[in-house]
């Protein structure tokens, strides 16, 4: 450690060591540190008038997240985030692993490009004007709606954004660079050989899969999932725009305290939230058997 | 047991380019089979389409008498080794070996009786349990090796599988992979771009140049009596002499050259008044006293340089002409020195006159 801030030195010269040092110094505690202590410390503070901050009543309590374990309608919500989060995670996984396969060994090279570029277009548009776009289209005048009837695959439109649906769609669409590239990428260092010796020694397809190539990706699934399931349980703006009612997700409750003033009620569901997500991060890890370090690269 | 390999006119485009051409030739069952040549001849593909990874665009590969083609290489009695190994750095020693028959659902028990006893055959006692990425080079060989023939196959491809170990060890490898197939009697493909390595272990050679089959023959056939001016130098060391055949003796053909008229064998009957070149091997070049021997040589010693069983000399003739040959160290030194006169000849049974020009590369 000591040789490499010298050689740092040597390299950067005293200027360059200090600014890299004031950056990431500064980062860290301004971007990562302070608000997450402010809104711990929010958490652990009751709501209270302005002008009682500071006085008796300001004190550290448990109660907002009491309210959380008493109140079972916001318990409801957040276990069907969850659940709603697995379902997005698992269907954006069984829809990408084919494609990073597709991509990382199957397409010719001129192609890959071409489908990459497939993928990334929609992306050079906001996400909320992406999800305008699934609104449209799963209107219950919706292209969905007049391709499924003139198919005559149903009589009546079916209003798609009454449950869950048109919330997973769209947040699997939206997420799927998230989970094809760190698949892609890990499944892209196969050697092929592996793939031909595999074959070559008798195995299905299907054999190959469970047997080489998804135990060499597994670091990449992991990563995927994480950040997909992060995604899924911390956005608004998709059960905003193509939910209902009855699809709420937890992160509008936190939204809703927030806007209700009730600012440590929020950061108590946000941390809790957060907590989540920390939890099924490492749950990713024990499944797929990988270190953080990996997961990070 | 070992089966037959039998490729019958097989060509291989990829493209307008052709990858093999017009290949024709049977391996029998049991054989050490070797296709030579350099690099980007085509025998990789080859290999790849006996292995079963592609079908031949033209023609037809039996194996143990039946046609391969449609057949996947899951399904064909074959196994291949891999330039790179290709082991799965996943698994251990143990499940990369007992790999192809946990998929064909060996049941475990079998398996693992399996398993050990090709650890034993391989020698690789008590490696069973370790990550293959903590092997030596050569006991990933092993694995490799053994891996392959765990599926009990007809025929074992190996794609020049020694390349990528160091000297020593290749020659160890050889002589156990040659060990291997004796015992086991599988059909063994080898495929190198190394003479040395396809002479001393095979029963037969077939040597390979842009994508068409040159010569097949035993390694001493090869080495002795090329019939291409390609094999001629692609095997082994070669001097060569150029010039137009003047007079035809049966089997035999008189080359007239700048340097004076060569009598030598003919394999490919050369006619009267074609453009040919000599072959001859730097160890069949000899030193002589006689000033009337046939094919002889008046030439200057350019350099000496001793290797212990033999010193190899460059001469050069008059004209200006390199020639090498080898004179074997009896316990004397070579009664010759840099500079001097010598006279050299060489007997016209090992002496080759081929029709040069076309794809020749040393």
């Amino acid at each position: 450690m000591l040789d490499f801030w010298k050689n740092a030195l040597k390299d950067l010269g005293k200027i360059g060591v200090a600014y890299i040092i004031i950056t990431v110094g500064a980062w860290m505690v301004f971007m990562i540190l302070i608000p997450q202590l402010i809104m711990l410390d929010y958490s652990f503070k009751p709501m209270l008038a302005l002008r009682d901050i500071g006085g008796p009543k300001d004190v550290w309590t448990l109660k907002n997240y009491i309210v959380f374990f008493t109140n079972k309608l916001h318990m409801a919500i957040f276990f069907k985030t969850i659940w709603s989060s697995i379902i997005v995670t698992s269907v954006a996984l069984a829809i990408c692993y084919p494609i990073a396969f597709y991509l990382a060994k199957v397409a010719r090279s001129a192609r890959v490009g071409l489908l990459m570029l497939g993928l990334i277009i929609p992306y050079w548009i906001n996400e909320l004007l992406r999800l305008f776009a699934w609104q449209i289209i799963l209107a219950d005048s919706g292209i969905m709606n007049k391709l499924l009837m003139f198919l005559g695959i149903i009589a009546d439109p079916i209003n798609f954004r009454a449950g869950n649906e048109a919330v997973i769609l769209g947040m699997t669409y939206a997420y799927i660079l998230f989970m094809v590239f760190p698949i892609y990428n890990v499944i892209e260092s196969l050697d092929r050989n592996q793939l031909d010796a595999a074959r070559d020694l008798g195995a299905s397809w299907l054999r190959i899969h469970r047997k080489i190539v998804i135990p060499y990706a597994k670091p990449g699934i992991a990563v995927g999932c994480t950040m997909t399931f992060m995604l899924a349980a911390g956005t608004v703006a998709a059960p905003q725009l193509l939910g209902s009612p009855s699809s709420f997700w937890f992160t509008q409750v936190i939204n809703t305290n927030f806007e209700c003033a009730n600012w440590n009620q929020g950061a108590a569901y946000a941390t809790l939230l957060m907590l989540l997500c920390v939890i099924f991060m490492f749950i990713m890890l024990k499944i797929f058997k990988v270190g953080l370090k990996e997961l990070t690269q | 047991m070992g089966q037959d390999v039998e490729i019958t006119d097989v060509s291989m485009c990829f493209g307008d380019v052709y990858a093999v051409r017009g290949i024709n030739v049977h391996i029998e069952a049991g054989e050490f089979f070797s296709f030579l040549g350099p690099s980007g001849c085509g025998k990789t593909t080859l290999l790849r389409l006996v292995s079963g990874f592609m079908d031949p665009t033209k023609g037809q590969i039996k194996i143990g008498g039946k046609d391969m083609r449609g057949i996947g290489s899951n399904n064909r009695p074959t196994a291949m080794i891999f330039q790179n190994l290709a082991l799965f750095p996943l698994m251990t020693v143990t499940g990369n070996i007992g790999f192809g028959l946990e998929v064909r659902g060996v049941p475990k028990a079998e398996r693992i009786k399996k398993v050990e006893e090709l650890i034993n055959l391989v020698d690789l006692h008590g490696a069973g349990d370790r990550k293959v990425s903590e092997l030596s080079g050569g006991q990933m060989q092993r694995v490799a090796i053994a891996r392959a023939l765990a599926v009990s196959p007809a025929v074992l491809l190996l794609d020049e599988p020694l390349s990528a170990l160091d000297l020593k060890l290749r020659h160890h490898m050889r002589a156990e992979l040659r060990n291997i197939q004796r015992r086991t009697g599988v059909t063994f493909i080898y495929i190198t771009h190394d003479q040395t390595e396809a002479l001393t272990m095979s029963d037969r050679v077939g040597v390979m140049s842009i994508g068409k089959l040159e010569q097949v023959s035993t390694p001493d056939v090869i080495y002795n009596n090329p019939t291409t001016a390609f094999v001629a130098s692609f095997v082994g060391e070669s001097n060569r002499l150029q010039g137009t055949i003047s007079s035809m003796d049966g089997e035999y053909a008189i080359l007239n050259t700048s340097f004076g008229s060569f009598s030598c064998k003919n394999p490919q009957h050369l006619s009267q008044g074609e453009a040919a070149t000599i072959f001859i091997r730097p160890e069949t070049v000899f030193l002589t006293q006689e000033s009337n021997a046939p094919n002889l040589l008046t030439c200057n010693i350019q350099n000496l340089s001793f290797e212990g069983a033999y010193a190899v000399i460059t001469l050069k003739t008059e004209q200006g002409q390199l020639l090498t040959m080898r004179h074997n160290n009896d316990g004397t030194a070579p009664p010759i020195k840099v500079d001097d006169h010598v006279n050299v000849t060489f007997s016209r049974e090992n002496a080759f006159l081929l029709q040069h020009g076309g794809a020749s590369s040393a």
